[in-house]
């Protein structure tokens, strides 16, 4: 027992002494997370509650991410299959039992409400790297069948809640497994074939609001004070900001609420408006540089697993970046995609920096020979 | 080799990561670049329209109409404010259904169908997002009651503002005339920028005169509002400028006394100083009260005006056309003197009747046996008929139109108010124009006496009066006496107009008539004797009684009561006094009047009573010694 509580502490202090961690991708993260309380003061107006809940949400992800730094991913590949299995699980559960405005996507743990889609953001690339890992690379058919089949399953699932934009991630997560896999240009091209190919099909699985979104996106002064009025808006806050922008807290579109969601999804043409084409340049570079660290982590990861899921990880971070800046600027789709720290919301944040603890983990661990363990 | 070993290779997969991942990358920064493209296409090329376009969402302009300026007397007498009052508002693109929402409005503020057929106009006139009124002039009960309803009504609201108020009432309306709401005609005139934000226009008098002075100029707020288009904060404000205060010439003593003397009897009185043409008074019986249209007059209130027997809308003083009867002796009188017809001393003799050489048809004197011989003053004085028969005769009617033409009869006095009557100086030219028919002889002699087609307006009559007593100086009667830039700015006197030469070319002329003129009101025969008793200042005057029927028939009737010559009759009073040098020349029209004296001139007295009270005006009133 002592000798547990000892271990125990030991294992404590070490974390805070000595944290495994890489120190650019931590001062990168910790500078985006700066910037995000920074923006999320602007766009929530000085709402001290707001303010303090998402600091409390780093807090909670920062201790997450150091505790999974602290698991080798050895260990984490172990347990991959039945992590992926229980979150699968959940979603199901979720499906039939669960509860949110409109849309079915909170599971209600009496204590906790959370989103189980949001484990599929971390289980899923995991799981396709679990596989990939054990085969002979580049995948082949059969390979991508099973690929496609785990990342099918909860993508699936997750559109039906319906959240269009957990699904893309949790897809471009496995997707980006395989084509860091290897995967052959051809076969790449001829999925791409496929996929134009059964967007009608999408089009037809697609619920009401979707295909409203879709169409707003094509022409959103068709419909300017309904769904078109969010990319309007949005669009008026990001070109209003030009080169410098307007200064922090002196956006009007966010201040006089004329830009909907500015907290949440929208909270990038809250930054482009105050903070103008430089910051915008500052802001894209940062998450470059995060992405391109992450990648770095991973090329130099110890095992093929580690590096799929590394790399996975890191590109799906770019799918944040991606969608949520091509949404805000009305090149994209109105998806419910975060942008990453920075967007106000719990689980997101919470997963992210939970992803980011799976990469220190695989840089504290890339070593072929780990004596302490 | 396309069959590939099922063994794994580290090494291989390694590099084939790495190689993998950094096209990875390379695609991520690529598409990221992408998107920066989009954000300079958005934040710098098309910067502008989208700052336009941010700013329209936030930022409304409110104009602020200007305060109208005030209306006072000469002597500082206020005649027309502005008191605040409340309206209702709409702003129709907040209102999802506009009928359902009239309907149920109507249920807590009552709404004419005046007020709803007015806001149909106007709506179709505004653009979604800017107010449209409603409802003038709330009640104290119907704020409150919309007040308790109000969340019921989304982009309904009460908005203050000023509201034109004539404290005087009903006294001054004919000077004032009223302010209404604008109309579809005049929206199309008006210069859309000085009048938005402004409700209301002058409809008539001087409201409508001077509506350029009076109007001001109209301020602006640039209002930052959010998505609920609730205000937050002004970011500029440009005060409107008031419109100018107006002192008019009219003294509300003068004009209060000869309304109160009309007891409500029809009819009109205007007081003139002679030396200047400033109108002292102008008094049209009866009236209105001008509070009635500030807000939309009632239709029943309307129509009760409109049926009025009296016609209380017909400004009597400025458009009612009346025969000026015997008050034109004077002037032709002079005529006579000044065109060498006549010598003070050249006498006539009244037998009662009058013929014209050569003509079987008589025309009587006002006396049966008429009054034997008279010179001049006595014809004056006793309105010997004959004696202008002759007179006017001897004239011909081309040099007595003309000679009368030249006191303003038959043309607008000029008087700073709108649609004066011109009245009719009869002449043969002006016949042939008119009902394509010659000139009879009999219709020079009746013009001597002021009959016939020639018609006056009071105002014209008091101005021809005015030219008289100022020694044949014509000065067009003005209203305007001094402008004002605001409250406790210097009034800034409105420069007199150029007199004309004058018609008196040698002054005994003049002392003749006014000698005249002198023994109506103090001679032992004249026909107003006893109504200078009292009055500390000589009174030169003269009577008129015209006929409101044209005469069919030469032959007295004595049987008629007073009663139903009143009917037939109106009684003319024309006076100006100190007689020698004149300050205050009065006409005054009763409709209904049986004689002249006996009706008329005593309205004229308390006019000059109340003139005398305060002994006189002063000289140069209100006229400040200019700056610097």
């Amino acid at each position: 027992m002592n000798a547990t509580l000892a271990r125990l502490r030991h294992a404590l202090l070490r974390l805070i002494v000595r944290p495994r961690l890489d120190l650019p991708l931590a001062l990168a993260l910790l500078l985006l997370a700066g910037v995000g309380l920074l923006t999320l003061t602007s766009a929530a107006d000085l709402d001290m509650r707001v303010i303090a809940a998402q600091a409390v949400r780093f807090v909670l992800g920062a201790l997450l991410l150091l505790a999974v730094s602290r698991v080798p991913p050895v260990r984490l590949r172990s347990l991959t299959p039945w992590l992926y299995a229980i979150s699968t699980l959940l979603l199901l559960v979720v499906a039939v039992l669960g509860e949110g405005r409109g849309a079915h996507r909170w599971l209600n743990l009496g204590v906790l409400r959370f989103q189980p889609s949001e484990l599929l953001k971390l289980t899923m690339p995991m799981m396709a790297a679990w596989y990939l890992a054990q085969r002979p690379l580049p995948p082949r058919w059969r390979d991508l069948a099973v690929v496609g089949l785990l990342i099918a399953v909860p993508a699936v699932l997750i559109a039906e809640q319906p959240d269009l934009g957990t699904a893309l991630l949790v897809a471009a997560a496995g997707v980006f497994a395989l084509f860091l896999s290897g995967l052959a240009w051809w076969r790449i091209g001829m999925l791409l074939g496929a996929l134009a190919g059964a967007l009608p099909v999408a089009w037809h699985f697609m619920h009401q609001y979707q295909r409203e979104r879709v169409l707003t996106f094509l022409n959103p002064e068709s419909d300017p004070l309904g769904t078109g009025w969010h990319i309007i808006q949005s669009e008026i806050a990001v070109g209003s900001g030009g080169w410098f922008g307007k200064g922090w807290h002196q956006g009007t579109q966010s201040r006089l609420e004329f830009l909907p969601e500015h907290t949440t999804d929208f909270i990038f043409a809250v930054f482009a408006e105050e903070f103008g084409l430089i910051g915008v340049t500052l802001l894209v570079a940062l998450y470059a540089f995060i992405i391109g660290r992450c990648l770095w982590i991973a090329v130099n990861a110890r095992d093929t697993y580690s590096r799929l899921l590394g790399g996975a990880l890191a590109m799906s971070f770019f799918v944040y970046v991606m969608v949520n800046g091509g949404m805000i600027t009305g090149i994209l789709p109105v998806v419910g995609v975060p942008l990453p720290l920075v967007s106000y919301g719990g689980t997101s944040a919470v997963s992210l920096l939970t992803g980011f603890g799976v990469l220190m983990s695989i840089h504290a661990h890339r070593k072929l020979v780990d004596s302490r363990d | 080799m396309l069959r590939r070993s099922a063994l794994k290779d580290p090494r291989r997969e390694h590099a084939g990561f790495r190689a993998r991942a950094w096209t990875g990358y390379a695609l991520i920064l690529l598409a990221l670049a992408g998107l920066l493209t989009r954000f300079v296409w958005l934040q710098v090329v098309q910067h502008e329209e989208f700052v336009t376009r941010a700013n329209a969402n936030r930022i409304r302009l409110v104009y602020l109409p200007p305060p109208r300026g005030l209306i006072y007397d000469r002597n500082g007498v206020l005649l027309a404010d502005n008191v605040p009052a409340y309206r209702l508002e709409v702003v129709p693109e907040r209102v999802p259904h506009m009928q359902a929402m009239l309907q149920q409005l109507a249920q807590v503020v009552p709404l004419s169908a005046e007020d709803l057929r007015r806001f149909r106009d106007e709506l179709a006139q505004h653009r979604p997002f800017q107010s449209v009124p409603l409802r003038l002039k709330l009640s104290d009960d119907e704020i409150a009651r919309f007040a308790v309803n109000q969340w019921r009504f989304p982009g309904v609201a009460v908005v203050p503002y000023l509201m034109r108020n004539y404290p005087q009432g009903k006294l001054f309306a004919h000077v004032l005339g009223y302010v209404g709401r604008i109309d579809e005609s005049e929206q199309a005139r008006l210069d859309p920028e000085l009048y938005a934000g402004t409700l209301q226009i002058g409809k008539s008098g001087i409201e409508r005169q001077y509506e350029n002075l009076l109007h001001g100029k109209p301020g602006y707020e640039l209002v930052e509002v959010n998505v609920d288009q609730r205000p937050l904060r002004v970011l500029e404000r440009v005060p409107p400028t008031p419109g100018r205060n107006l002192y008019l010439s009219i003294d509300a003593r003068l004009q209060k006394a000869g309304e109160a003397a009309f007891a409500g009897r029809p009819g009109a009185a205007v007081a003139i100083d002679p030396r200047n043409g400033q109108v002292l008074a102008l008094i049209s019986v009866p009236s209105y009260d001008p509070n009635l249209f500030v807000s939309g007059i009632s239709d029943a209130d309307y129509r009760a005006l409109l049926d009025d027997p009296d016609k209380p809308l017909l400004n009597r003083a400025l458009r009612g056309l009346y025969p000026p009867g015997s008050t034109v002796k004077p002037f032709l009188a002079l005529g006579g003197l000044e065109l060498g017809l006549r010598t003070p001393q050249d006498t006539v003799d009244s037998t009662g009747e009058f013929y014209i050489p050569g003509q079987k048809r008589g025309y009587r004197d006002d006396q049966r046996g008429g009054v034997g011989r008279v010179a001049m003053v006595q014809a004056i004085e006793q309105s010997v008929n004959t004696y202008f028969y002759r007179l006017a005769l001897d004239m011909g009617i081309n040099r007595l139109a003309a000679w009368m033409g030249k006191f303003g009869f038959g043309r607008p006095t000029g008087i700073d108010l709108p649609a004066e009557a011109s009245g009719v100086l009869p002449s043969p030219a002006w016949k042939r124009a008119t009902f394509h028919e010659p000139w009879y002889l009999g219709e020079t002699v009746i013009a001597g006496i002021g009959q016939g087609y020639w018609v006056v307006t009071p105002l014209q009559l008091a101005h021809a009066l005015a030219t008289l007593a100022d020694h044949g100086v014509a000065h067009a009667p003005r209203l305007l006496l001094a402008e004002q830039s605001g409250m406790g700015a210097p009034r800034v006197p409105t420069p007199p107009a150029a007199a004309a030469p004058s018609l008196v070319t040698r002054a005994p002329d003049w002392d003749t008539v006014v000698q005249g003129m002198l023994g109506v009101v103090n001679g032992e025969k004249g026909t107003e004797r006893g109504l200078g008793q009292g009055f500390p200042y000589p009174i030169a005057g003269k009577t008129g009684t015209a006929e409101r029927y044209s005469r069919t028939t030469s032959a007295y009737d004595t049987h008629l009561t007073n009663e139903q010559l009143a009917e037939r009759h109106r009684a003319l009073f024309e006076c100006f006094t100190p007689a020698e040098d004149p300050r205050i020349a009065v006409v005054v029209v009763l409709e209904h009047g049986a004689w002249g004296g006996s009706a008329a001139a005593p309205i004229a007295r308390k006019i000059l009573d109340a003139w005398a009270r305060e002994r006189g005006l002063p000289d140069t009133p209100l006229t400040e010694a200019p700056p610097g």
